[in-house]
């Protein structure tokens, strides 16, 4: 089955047996993979297409002259106006930024010192943390906007990135994956005189490799996609990050003449998590691979 | 052997044992702190204020069950959006798991072209709701002009455009569409790994033994070995799959027509944060909280490891 469907694809050579289940697998799966794409297709030649395009009947999906005038428009013209776009595109990119930075740090640490360490009552911290798998951050969400308000950091970046370092998800997959480190390595560096701090970080870290660039993935798409810690926590335009100042783009008056920049402004909201993704693929197939539960 | 004995004579075993408690907790301080604040702390003060009455103004008034009371007596928009909550969740999290495990087992079987599937097939995971939502809301477009209608005038499925985003039938599935083009997220990438990590030799044996194709291999080997994979993806799957937000507000609008898109999440928001009524917002996501937890810990008695 294995070299059908691979021969049907590709055409190199005829399958001693095409049965009619193979044929409607492949079907399923161009099917699928349609139903994935096309949108995400439209969404790039939108942000290319020129305004008449955009309004043309029959709507079309493929762009047919492309410009670059969207993303002109998006960037230029809206710098008249109070907050230039580019300081949302500047704040998605330092609060996520920051929040994946912490969150791989104060990660590892923990999950190293769990996993290598085992101190006292590390069982039960690590079932804590494994049940917290199980709530989404919109059970604690009022309570961490009470404490974000009593700390005073309602409206700065501090409120989009404190309550995101600490997250069960994160600190599960590095913990997973420290599981498997061999302390017979660590153990070498300390006989050679090595202290605690730079066993982790010069022997530690880079073996924790993959599990980290994981992180940094899941942590930069999902950080940079958040839009209800925004909602919550920033009511100030000048401090809003991509998804809340792309919403306010797209509704309101006015907005047939700015459909272009709209388009420009959501594929410059999508690429960066697409190619994070592709930068760091091979490593978190590394990492996934330990991540499952036992219970 | 030597070395080990030589540590062994520099500190007593359980001068170690010590020590190793206070290295071990220093490393996992910072994130001790910061999980006790931002999660451990706020479930428990989330618990309390779901029994008072609080409106960030005056002091929390305690009201016992009052709440939830209300939430389930009184509420009918409540209702509304738990009723959406459990339908998309029963639609979105079983269809996004399922289609992305057989998507995941079937890339494994391509020799060709496996990065590029997978990544077609992923990237809807990595979009923004909210960003996406600009385009959702030109596909499922009311006029002629929305690729949908377009497309089913064309074929002739129907003579007049619908209104897919104003009309709360068909609301209510475009949400399930698109909550479902975005749910192939983790689980896909956890069970592709967890496939490729299991070993072909396996299979071979099991061939000599008399397996007889590819779907008795799944059902004998490769679910069973793959528990903690399905277990992991699955917990996530729920998570997601009750938390439905973003796309539904910004695709149906807030509050959405006849609340049809009307979720738990768009009622803790907004008792939370536009009515400022935390008490009540409270108990709405502790009830959210036990329906997550719920259905997590079945999955976790589904999908439990024997050894």
């Amino acid at each position: 089955m294995r070299s059908v469907i691979l021969d049907t694809l590709t055409g190199k050579r005829v399958p001693r047996r095409v049965d009619f289940a193979h044929i409607l697998l492949v079907l399923c799966m161009l099917a699928l993979v349609c139903f994935t794409a096309l949108p995400m297709l439209a969404m790039v030649c939108r942000a290319f297409m020129p305004l008449d395009e955009l309004y043309v009947y029959p709507p079309r999906i493929i762009v047919r002259r492309p410009t670059f005038s969207n993303f002109s428009d998006l960037l230029n013209s809206l710098n008249a106006s109070e907050v230039p776009f580019t300081r949302y595109i500047f704040n998605s990119l330092l609060t996520t930024g920051a929040t994946v930075f912490l969150t791989i740090f104060v990660s590892c640490a923990g999950a190293y010192g769990l996993a290598k360490f085992k101190p006292r009552g590390s069982k039960t911290i690590f079932a804590v943390i494994t049940s917290a798998l199980m709530f989404s951050s919109y059970v604690t969400q009022i309570p961490n906007y009470l404490i974000v308000t009593e700390l005073g950091l309602v409206n700065s970046y501090w409120a989009l990135i404190l309550p995101k370092i600490a997250v069960a998800y994160n600190f599960f997959l590095v913990k997973q994956f420290a599981d498997q480190l061999p302390d017979s390595i660590l153990e070498a560096a300390r006989i050679d005189g090595a202290g605690e701090l730079k066993v982790f970080w010069t022997v530690a870290m880079p073996m924790l490799k993959p599990a980290w660039s994981t992180l940094a993935v899941f942590s930069f798409v999902s950080n940079w996609n958040d839009y209800f810690s925004a909602l919550v926590y920033i009511n100030k335009d000048a401090m809003k990050t991509l998804p809340l100042a792309l919403q306010t783009l797209a509704g309101g008056a006015g907005v047939v003449a700015r459909s272009g920049s709209v388009g420009a402004a959501t594929l410059l909201t999508t690429v960066p998590t697409i190619v994070i993704f592709c930068i760091l693929r091979g490593r978190v197939m590394q990492t996934m691979t330990y991540s499952g539960i036992k219970s | 052997m030597k070395q080990v004995e030589k540590r062994k004579n520099r500190l007593p075993s359980s001068k170690m044992a010590k020590r190793n408690n206070v290295t071990g907790y220093l490393f996992m301080t910072p994130f001790l702190i910061l999980f006790t604040t931002f999660t451990m702390i706020p479930i428990a003060v989330a618990m309390g204020l779901s029994l008072t009455n609080y409106n960030l103004v005056e002091r929390p008034e305690f009201i016992g069950l009052s709440n939830y009371v209300n939430l389930i007596l009184e509420d009918d928009v409540f209702l509304k959006s738990l009723g959406n909550t459990i339908v998309f969740a029963l639609l979105t999290g079983p269809t996004g798991y399922i289609a992305s495990f057989l998507m995941a087992w079937l890339i494994t079987l391509m020799k060709k072209g496996r990065g590029a599937f997978a990544l077609a097939f992923y990237a809807p995971s990595l979009t923004s709701g909210v960003a996406m939502a600009t385009i959702w809301l030109i596909i499922f477009s009311g006029d002629r002009n929305g690729y949908l209608n377009n497309f089913l005038l064309n074929i002739g499925l129907i003579t007049e455009p619908i209104l897919w985003t104003k009309d709360a039938t068909y609301l209510k599935w475009v949400i399930v569409l698109i909550s479902v083009w975005m749910s192939m997220g983790t689980g896909f990438l956890v069970f592709l790994a967890g496939l490729q990590n299991i070993d072909p030799s396996i299979y071979e044996a099991a061939r000599m033994d008399g397996m007889k194709n590819r779907f008795q291999e799944l059902r004998y080997i490769t679910l069973p070995l793959m528990k903690p994979q399905l277990l992991f993806g699955a917990v996530n799957s729920v998570v997601g799959a009750f938390a439905i937000f973003d796309v539904a507000t910004s695709v149906a609008g807030m509050p959405s027509p006849n609340y049809a898109a009307h979720t738990i999440v768009a009622h803790l928001y907004d008792y939370a944060f536009i009515r400022m009524n935390m008490g009540y917002a409270s108990a709405v996501a502790m009830i959210l909280f036990l329906m997550t937890f719920i259905v997590g810990r079945i999955c976790f008695y589904v999908f439990r490891s024997e050894d």
